[in-house]
């Protein structure tokens, strides 16, 4: 392992440590392990809160700040954070209009949030809704499993989310305008190389230099299914249709987001992502609004995901709105 | 013949599986790298060495509910995951059916770990044969329940509940998961040991060691 680390023990405290020396707007409660905004939204509108393992930077805490997130709530690498950090994460946050809690789609962050709702509605009596991501197309879904994967949607919902929140919505509006925008997401990721966990010391899954792995999730767990490495146009196909074969996206507008996994330099990705619009423009989906960049990571893991959306105007007014976070700026 | 759980006997089977979980960090976290993410060992030691400072506190309860309400909550607020939630609502739900005793005879064990698995498949929403913690301790609640009611002394079934622990703990390696982060592999996660299984059968060995 070669890291830029001191002792793997360390590395989520020490981190945090740095992301509160570098951005003035946010505030890092070091004891819990929660990143606000330095000033906390105005009374009476409704707060959001995000949290998962660290390792997916700028997930989450990447993402806090005017016209996105109140709190993020960070846990070990790759590991949910604990109720009890949540659960003041949303009391603090509270401005009297309850807090939407944002959790992707693994088993510990949905206990984990479980419980820690329980506890901030027990203890402040604060109201909470949460949304539950599940956007990964390469996971088989039924009602005996775990369910899909939540991963790139996550950030679209954050800031799509966040912007109705910012202007007003009141938190059945904004609970149901989560549920939308979660439910008409799709994504689809491939790794070249896995990831290697501090605390492991080692990479996660082995894989051969001529080898992809096909339906990768963000903790290096391994994906569905292994194929030989191709070119970047092939590859972009793995990526586009499954996606494009689980929903409809030629009904009206797309977001789209290309997101590096961490180790692949955005030349590769920008090369991906002039794939994946001559695909989808030959299967006539219109990308209203991109993103093209490292938004949810998987630490060192080279690949890459698609993430669509089905949008429409209402979705891309609140997209279009302004923010101001580390992660995501534009119109502040 | 050792017929109840003494308040000596609970620390010392937490101490004990605090043990077995720093001698066995690095195969769990191997158990979990095959089909999930690489930390259950790292996350159960840290949780474990949490444990052990508030059961060796000046101001440690002396009850075994008391005990092991402060295990549980310790756990959740420190394991993170799925294993905190779920170690953490076995023992709170372990607590509520220990009631004010210091000293449980072996009716009282088997109701207290009864309480804690099915607390635990609960919150979890697994049933045997998912591929997850419950396979190995539903049996060693079963197998545990076996023994008291043919009349054996407590360290006697706690062994019977161990080896059913491990039974179940082997069984998995051949399962399809169906629940956590394995289940995204499908097919995929047959011929892996789950990492769950195998630290909650060094729970249940600990507890036969402790009062054996």
């Amino acid at each position: 392992m070669k890291k830029l680390i001191n002792d793997p023990a360390d590395v989520l405290a020490e981190s945090l440590r740095g992301v509160a020396a570098a951005h003035p707007g946010l505030r890092v409660d070091h004891a819990n392990r929660i990143v606000y905004r330095a000033q906390a939204k105005a009374d009476g509108k409704v707060a959001l809160i995000s949290g998962g393992g660290a390792g997916h930077e700028p997930l989450h805490g990447g993402f806090v700040g005017p016209g996105m997130l109140d709190a993020a709530c960070a846990g070990e690498v790759f590991t949910s954070p604990t109720p009890d950090q949540m659960a003041e994460a949303t009391t603090t946050v509270d401005r009297g209009a309850g807090v939407l809690h944002i959790v992707k789609n693994y088993t510990g962050d949905v206990m984990n949030f479980e419980m820690a709702g329980e506890l901030a509605a027990a203890d402040g009596g604060v109201e909470v809704r949460t949304v539950v991501t599940r956007d990964d197309v390469a996971v088989e879904d039924s009602t005996y499993t775990a369910g899909r994967r939540g991963v790139g949607v996550t950030v679209l919902l954050e800031k799509i989310v966040g912007a109705a929140a910012e202007e007003g919505q009141d938190l059945d509006a904004v609970a149901s305008l989560a549920q939308r925008v979660s439910d008409g997401g799709r994504s689809m990721g491939i790794a070249l190389t896995s990831c290697t966990v501090p605390s492991a010391g080692r990479p996660t899954f082995d894989l051969p230099d001529d080898e992809i792995e096909v339906g990768v999730g963000i903790h290096g767990e391994p994906g569905r299914h292994r194929e030989p490495l191709t070119g970047a146009s092939q590859i972009a196909r793995q990526l586009v249709d499954p996606v494009l074969a689980d929903h409809d996206f030629t009904a009206g507008p797309t977001i789209a987001l290309l997101n590096g996994m961490g180790g692949t330099p955005l030349i590769e990705l920008y090369l991906m992502y002039g794939e994946v619009t001559s695909l989808l423009e030959s299967a006539g989906v219109e990308v209203a609004r991109c993103l093209v960049g490292n938004y949810i990571t998987s630490l060192d893991m080279a690949g890459a995901s698609l993430t669509l959306l089905a949008a429409d105007e209402e979705v891309l007014r609140l997209w279009d709105a302004p923010v101001s976070t580390p992660g995501l700026r534009w119109g502040a | 013949m050792a017929d109840s759980l003494t308040h000596e006997q609970l620390v010392a089977w937490l101490a004990a599986f605090r043990d077995s979980v720093h001698e066995h960090r690095d195969h769990l976290t191997e158990l979990d790298a095959a089909i999930g993410d690489a930390d259950h060992g790292t996350n159960l030691t840290r949780g474990m060495d949490a444990v052990m400072a508030v059961v060796a506190a000046d101001d440690a309860p002396d009850t075994a509910a008391g005990l092991l309400k402060a295990v549980g909550m310790k756990l959740v607020s420190t394991v993170g995951g799925a294993s905190g939630p779920l170690y953490g609502t076995f023992f709170l739900r372990a607590a509520g059916a220990a009631g004010d005793a210091s000293t449980l005879d072996a009716g009282a064990v088997l109701g207290m770990l009864r309480a804690g698995v099915e607390g635990l498949a609960a919150r979890g929403k697994a049933e045997l044969g998912d591929k997850t913690m419950v396979d190995a301790l539903a049996p060693a609640v079963e197998a545990l329940a076996d023994a008291v009611a043919n009349g054996a002394d407590l360290a006697t079934g706690l062994r019977a509940a161990a080896e059913a622990a491990a039974t179940g703990r082997e069984a998995t390696t051949g399962l399809e998961a169906r629940k956590g982060r394995a289940s995204y592999l499908g097919e995929r996660s047959k011929g892996h040991t789950d990492p769950g299984a195998a630290s909650a059968t060094m729970l249940v060995e600990a507890l036969a060691d402790a009062v054996g």
